[in-house]
């Protein structure tokens, strides 16, 4: 799941002109020129993609394209 | 006291992008209403508005910028960067940044992305919302942004009074640089209200014109069968600058604004005094302000909204300050009513009339009204001397502005 859920993020970050090419486990969102207003966006984005909730809790301690995989995954996971 | 002089038009509207295009437009008497293409209008008793349907944010801004702003705040933006490459700044700032302010405000502000979000908040709940809402909608994101984008560190706020907002916005803007509190600022208005909300508002109100089948003959000041204001949208942005630093640098100084005068009608939110006693005053302000006597200025840029009120009280209020009235026209009937850009727009109008000599027309007059007896320029622009201009502004709320410009030698 969490290559599934690779694509998809790679796909929705392609909306914060970032280029498929930057995008791995490691790269911090800082790094790909968004904000914490663009992390928060983003994350409704993923909310819609995968019908699940996240809160602001849930973002804490996410820094790099792999935190917000594994807040996901652990999500969508549960729910399914 | 420094002299005040424009060294710079930047201009964005229902017309086209820039000022010479804009300029063309209007001396052809064309007319930049149509059919409303922005949203559904659908059970909307009015279905017509002015679009700046040409307008590419993509031209000025990168696809980052434009997601962070709203419309109003983009064409806000393309206008001050017109702006300044009109004045030859080449790409930098020829001034101590800490010295340039910004003063450009709105009526609105981020409208549209209220609306749309509001619509989210109620169809989708509180967490669905933009975390850009904020910064989207509020007026003084667009000075704020085109700091940023030119690094601009000076004074910086936006003034708000409505359709009066741009020519406040250069009035305040001008003593800036008058008292020496800044060497140069950017100056003008931006609006983008053509919404659901706001049309549907406005019309509420009877204040926008019905003529849906014929919208291009829909905004016609000072004639008989006016039947309100054609909603516009669109931004205007002039460079001012101290009269010494324009010649230090070797600027081409377009004209001086030498007269700002302002006053409020404290009568009614959206009615004028039918005295004109606040217009009158402002206008008289301005000339003072300006050191001219009335027989100085060959050339009037009205309010001109094109609503029965305004007109008929603009005229007897101009008569007023005239006694000999010199032509007064409305270029609201080409580009329709900017609101909060309109005084912007129209100010770098008024520096176009003093550098070509030529008075645009007020264009869709047909039918005289035994209340509007000036001399209109009708439908056709006419070459005349002209020295001195004044450009008058009034908002809702009772707000009046007059800018006076001076042709310098």
């Amino acid at each position: 799941m969490e290559q599934e859920v690779m694509v998809k993020l790679t796909e929705l970050l392609a909306q914060f002109q970032v280029e498929p090419g930057q995008v791995s486990g490691d790269a911090t969102f800082e790094a790909l020129g968004l904000d914490s207003l663009d992390v928060v966006e983003l994350s409704v984005k993923i909310e819609d993609a995968y019908g699940i909730d996240i809160e602001e809790s849930d973002l804490k301690d996410v820094q790099t394209v792999g935190d917000a995989v594994r807040v996901v995954v652990g999500k969508a996971g549960a729910r399914a | 006291m420094r002299r005040v002089v424009v060294t710079g038009l930047g201009v964005v509207g229902p017309l086209g992008t820039g000022v010479e295009a804009t300029w063309q437009a209007l001396l052809e008497g064309r007319s930049g209403a149509g059919p409303i293409t922005r949203f559904d209008t659908e059970g909307f008793g009015v279905r017509i508005a002015a679009e700046a349907s040409d307008f590419d944010p993509g031209a000025f801004m990168d696809a980052r910028e434009i997601r962070r702003s709203d419309r109003f705040c983009q064409l806000a933006v393309a206008a001050a960067q017109l702006a300044v490459d009109d004045a030859g700044w080449n790409g930098s700032v020829p001034f101590d940044r800490d010295r340039v302010g910004v003063v450009v405000g709105s009526g609105v502000g981020g409208l549209e992305t209220m609306e749309q979000q509001h619509d989210v908040l109620r169809d989708r709940g509180p967490s669905k919302v933009s975390p850009f809402v904020i910064p989207l909608l509020m007026i003084n994101g667009a000075p704020g942004a085109i700091a940023m984008r030119l690094g601009l560190t000076g004074p910086n706020y936006a003034p708000v009074s409505a359709c009066a907002t741009g020519a406040h916005s250069l009035g305040e803007a001008a003593r800036m640089v008058r008292d020496g509190s800044a060497d140069a600022v950017l100056a003008g208005g931006a609006e983008s209200a053509i919404t659901p909300l706001s049309i549907a508002a406005f019309s509420a109100m009877g204040a926008l014109s019905r003529r849906n089948d014929e919208p291009a003959a829909a905004s016609r000041p000072f004639d008989s069968d006016r039947d309100g204001f054609v909603m516009a949208e669109g931004a205007g942005v002039l460079v001012l600058e101290s009269y010494e630093a324009a010649e230090r640098r070797g600027a081409n100084i377009l004209a001086e604004l030498a007269g700002y005068g302002a006053s409020c009608d404290a009568f009614h939110l959206t009615q004028p005094d039918p005295n004109g006693t606040g217009a009158v005053a402002a206008m008289k302000m301005a000339l003072e302000d300006a050191k001219l006597n009335p027989g100085d200025v060959g050339y009037v840029n009205a309010h001109g909204t094109s609503t029965p009120f305004n007109d008929r009280v603009e005229t007897s209020a101009i008569k007023a300050v005239f006694a000999e009235a010199p032509p007064v026209s409305s270029t609201k009937s080409s580009t329709g009513h900017l609101l909060a850009a309109a005084g912007a727009v129209e100010a770098a109008f008024s520096v176009m009339a003093l550098r070509t000599q030529t008075l645009p027309p007020t264009i869709n007059y047909s039918t005289p009204d035994a209340d509007c007896d000036l001399d209109y320029v009708p439908n056709t622009p006419r070459s005349s001397r002209v020295d001195a201009v004044i450009s008058n502004s009034f908002g809702f709320g009772g707000h009046n502005a007059c800018l006076a410009f001076r042709a310098v030698p």
